[in-house]
């Protein structure tokens, strides 16, 4: 199987450039990160992130063939070939397919992800009804691959303004909580015409994100939050 | 040249639950705290349970922190030292509030409490009914708590050193430790960070077997570190082979999809858990259920074209609970094998999973080393919690959901005995010069080695060694030619040359220097299952095929320094409560 991947040491290197590697032995069900360590082992200069090889880390989100996915998920046998490998777009390159993800990481922190609340607390459980814990499936599995925030134009464009789809979906994820209480400070944190409202809807987010959530609802959602507490 | 450095209170090695936990805890009452960790904190392996975490909450069945310390001790097979297991069960219950609390979103009861599953070894009233006592978030409770915990740290405005590979401890001459050198993956700089308190919470060290459910970053690098500054491993023959692994493949399948009402069945559709486990059947303990796979596979009643592996059925559990309770497994058997469960069973067999042995604790997480003169005393300054260390509450095998509790309930307790000892130790201690030549010659000597092996190679040898030589079943001469091969492998290392030499985040230097941690590791693994002459909870020697409690009730410890052996007994006498005495274990 051929693979066209982006090479670039910003130690070393002034231009990144594309190397192309073939890989022999294919075996049924192997996923890219298999065929990646498989590259790496005769290349040990090869750069990229893997840690738990199930989609559950977040490591490896990477683009793969034009779009973006986590390279341990992503079966070889539903590839065109060469496989074209570039790192997450918009985000500065540290080394081959592995991003400075600083950037990513501070919208995150700007949205105060962390369960709020204000009253004294009980010595067991805050009780929460199943429906109400229901609302937190598809907010809370985020495993902050970054796969959806740079696949959106309005991240590339605004970076230090508009926070992105991973952050806003964790805002909504405590939004959304029953026992948060800190609705109010976390919606006024959200006003101006940048933070949330850059989303224009374009949905890139929803489409790669690898475990299927909709950051796309979760802003609207939001919006609705906002122009309610308006009124 | 002079290398970069910082200065903290407290440096947490590790940001998996129970590096973040105790961190948390510092961060909290001031105290200045640096968390090191090889990966960004949410990538740490916690991230990967599945099932949940044990708690006596008695929410769905009647339960008591008791019972709870009965089926621990029972499940570690007696080796379990029964005052940490007393301490950790009576703390279960308020760790979980304290993290639904932090914000865990747990799964929850028309009642809105928090759901509890069944569980394998959980049992009511110290071995009759099964019992309920694991605290769920879906099936993605590491995940949910992972997350929350890192989230409480930011808050708590923890230090960070995301991407950063601790590389050994400073210690003086005096045996304190003085913090730690580690190297920024992303600029290949070394940086010392000093500390007047360290832990080490690097977790387990799955990747010395080559198939496992461990992430790749779990390569026993806190392990290897105590191991290079003179502290033996405990233990290490215990390894936890999780029944039911994807077969040939090793993605986890969750405990919890039998706990739900999945059950294991051979290839004649038998449900042969019944002949192995009359009253527990599919949820006796971990390794009861692994050795029955592995016998009905050698018997010839495995699955499969190539009759090596069972099946995991749960399609009669319909499709609504699988959806609800088990979506992550569901994903993970749809993505791995294209199977969907609500269909078709899961092709199943034992897989190298959890690492009971590790750096030797008390219950306060300080590290504590056999004392030439006496009983043992602890390290000052140095703690560990977590997979990497042995406290020892699992003892010879593990219970399933006795981990996620582990490491929040000892990442406290380390927290807060870190806290005492910063009050009584104010400043920091002068770093000697040679403390820090010591640690930067490790680094310096992948610089100029040559030769024709390949690090990678190695890594594949050296795992398809353990796996051969060290496995579910073990005998003498097995072992003692995994203990040649290990060597032999580890001589070899010294001609594996570094290819790429560059700084900026060069992988294959972080590689090179886990492998060199997972060959101290392993060789610690099969020594101690080469000294170990019985059959104990996960370590089974056929030629030893019984328990025996007169040689060898006790711990062991494996040195570096000329590979030695030494023994310590076990701690029998519970805090408060009467002892459970050695008992042979039905279930
Ligand atoms: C698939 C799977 C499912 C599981 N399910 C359950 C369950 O349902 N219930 C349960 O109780 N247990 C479960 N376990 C076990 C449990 O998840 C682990 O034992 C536990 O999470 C270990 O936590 P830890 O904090 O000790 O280490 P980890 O979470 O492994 O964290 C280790 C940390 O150390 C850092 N580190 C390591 N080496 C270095 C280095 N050299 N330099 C810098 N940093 C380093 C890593 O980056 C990481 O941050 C499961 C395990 C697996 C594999
Ligand atoms: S829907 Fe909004 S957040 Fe998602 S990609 Fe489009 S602009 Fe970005
Ligand atoms: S929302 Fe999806 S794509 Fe975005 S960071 Fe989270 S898991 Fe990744
Ligand atoms: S390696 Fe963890 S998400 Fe791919």
């Amino acid at each position: 199987m051929r693979f066209s991947i982006y090479r670039y040491n910003s130690e070393t290197d002034r231009e990144p450039r594309m190397q192309d590697y073939v890989l022999e032995e294919i075996e049924p069900g192997m996923m890219l990160l298999n065929a990646l360590i498989k590259l790496k082992a005769e290349d040990e200069t090869l750069t990229f992130r893997r840690s738990c090889q199930e989609g559950i880390c977040g490591s490896d989100g990477m683009n793969i063939n034009g779009r973006n996915g986590l390279a341990c998920i992503t079966p070889l046998k539903d590839l065109d070939e060469p496989v074209t490998l570039r790192p997450l777009p918009g985000l500065p390159v540290i080394r081959d397919l592995v991003v400075d993800l600083s950037q990513f990481y501070r919208q995150y922190r700007a949205v105060k992800p962390w369960l709020t609340v204000h009253d004294p607390e009980p010595e067991v459980e805050f009780l929460q009804s199943p429906a109400q814990r229901d609302r937190l499936d598809g907010l809370y599995e985020c495993i902050l691959c970054a796969c959806c925030s740079t696949s959106c134009p309005s991240f590339w464009w605004n970076p230090d303004k508009f926070l992105g789809p991973a952050a806003l979906l964790q805002s909504y994820r405590f939004l959304a909580d029953s026992r948060d209480q800190a609705t109010d400070e976390r919606l006024a944190d959200l006003e101006g015409p940048y933070k949330l409202f850059r989303c224009h809807t374009i949905m890139n987010c929803v489409q790669v994100c690898p475990k299927g959530l909709n950051p796309t609802q979760a802003i609207g959602r939001i919006k609705k939050l906002m122009v309610k507490r308006s009124v | 040249m002079n290398t970069a450095r910082r200065r903290f209170d407290a440096l947490v090695i590790g940001a998996g639950g129970g590096g973040l936990r105790a961190a948390q805890q510092l961060a909290q009452a001031e105290a200045e705290v640096a968390v090191v960790s090889k990966v960004f904190p949410t990538r740490s392996h916690t991230v990967a349970a599945q099932g949940g975490m044990n708690a006596a909450l008695g929410n769905v069945l009647p339960d008591n922190w008791h019972w709870h310390m009965y089926d621990t001790v029972k499940g570690s097979d007696y080796l379990g030292d029964q005052d940490a297991i007393e301490y950790m069960c009576r703390a279960a219950a308020r760790l979980v509030i304290e993290l639904e609390h932090a914000g865990v979103p747990f799964s929850r009861l028309d009642s809105g409490k928090i759901y509890q599953r069944a569980f394998g070894g959980q049992s009511q009233d110290f071995g009759g009914a099964q019992a309920a006592r694991t605290c769920p978030a879906a099936d993605r409770t590491g995940h949910a708590i992972l997350h929350a915990l890192y989230q409480q740290n930011l808050r708590a405005k923890t230090h960070f050193f995301d991407e950063y590979f601790a590389l050994d401890l400073l210690t003086d001459d005096d045996g304190y430790v003085l913090g730690a050198l580690v190297m920024d993956i992303a600029t290949g700089e070394p940086v010392v960070i000093e500390a007047k308190t360290t832990l080490i919470a690097t977790g387990g060290v799955g990747q010395i077997f080559r198939t496992n459910t461990n992430a790749m970053i779990n390569t026993g690098d806190g392990m290897a570190m105590a191991l290079r500054a003179g502290i033996p491993l405990q233990d290490m023959e215990f390894v936890q082979f999780h029944p039911t692994g994807i077969a040939g493949k090793g993605m986890l399948i969750s405990e919890a999809v039998r706990g739900e009402g999945g059950y294991l069945v051979n290839k004649d559709g038998e449900r042969f858990m019944e002949r192995y486990a009359p009253n527990a059947k599919d949820l006796a303990s971990r390794d009861v259920v692994s050795r029955a796979i592995a016998v009905e596979v050698r018997e010839g009643r495995g699955c499969g074209p190539a009759g090596n592996h069972m099946l995991l059925k749960v399609d009669h559990l319909g499709a609504d609970v699988i959806k609800k309770r088990l979506p992550g497994i569901r994903d993970i058997a749809l993505t791995f094998m294209h199977v969907d469960p609500i269909e078709t069973p899961i092709p199943v067999y034992p897989t190298a999973h959890y690492t009971m042995g590790g750096i030797p604790t008390n219950r306060y997480g300080q590290v504590v080393t056999p004392a030439r003169t006496g009983p043992e005393e602890p390290v000052p300054g140095l703690y560990a919690v977590g997979e990497c260390a042995c406290v020892s509450v699992h003892g010879a095998n593990r219970l399933g959901g006795n981990s996620l509790l582990d490491i929040v309930v000892f990442g406290r307790a380390a927290g807060n005995h870190m806290i005492d000892f910063l009050k009584d130790h104010r400043y920091h201690r002068p770093m000697p010069q040679e403390a820090l030549e010591r640690a930067q010659q490790r680094l310096a000597s992948w610089e100029n080695r040559s030769g024709d092996e390949s690090v990678a190679a190695l890594r594949l040898e050296l795992t398809t060694v353990m796996e051969q030589n060290c496995g579910v079943f073990r005998t003498e001469e097995v072992l003692q030619e995994g203990v040649d091969k290990v060597m032999a492998i580890e001589e070899r290392l010294l001609h594996a040359p570094l290819r790429d030499r560059s700084r900026v985040f060069n992988t294959a230097r972080a590689e090179a220097l886990e492998v060199e941690n997972l060959v101290d590791v392993a060789l610690a693994t099969v020594c101690s299952a080469l000294a170990r002459r019985e059959s104990r909870g996960a370590h089974s020697r056929v030629d030893y095929p019984k328990r025996d409690d007169v040689e060898w009730l006790k711990h062991s410890l494996y040195s570096k320094q000329g590979r030695r052996m030494d023994f310590k007994p076990v701690r029998m006498k519970p805090m408060t409560v009467d002892p459970f005495p050695p008992k042979e274990r039905v279930y």
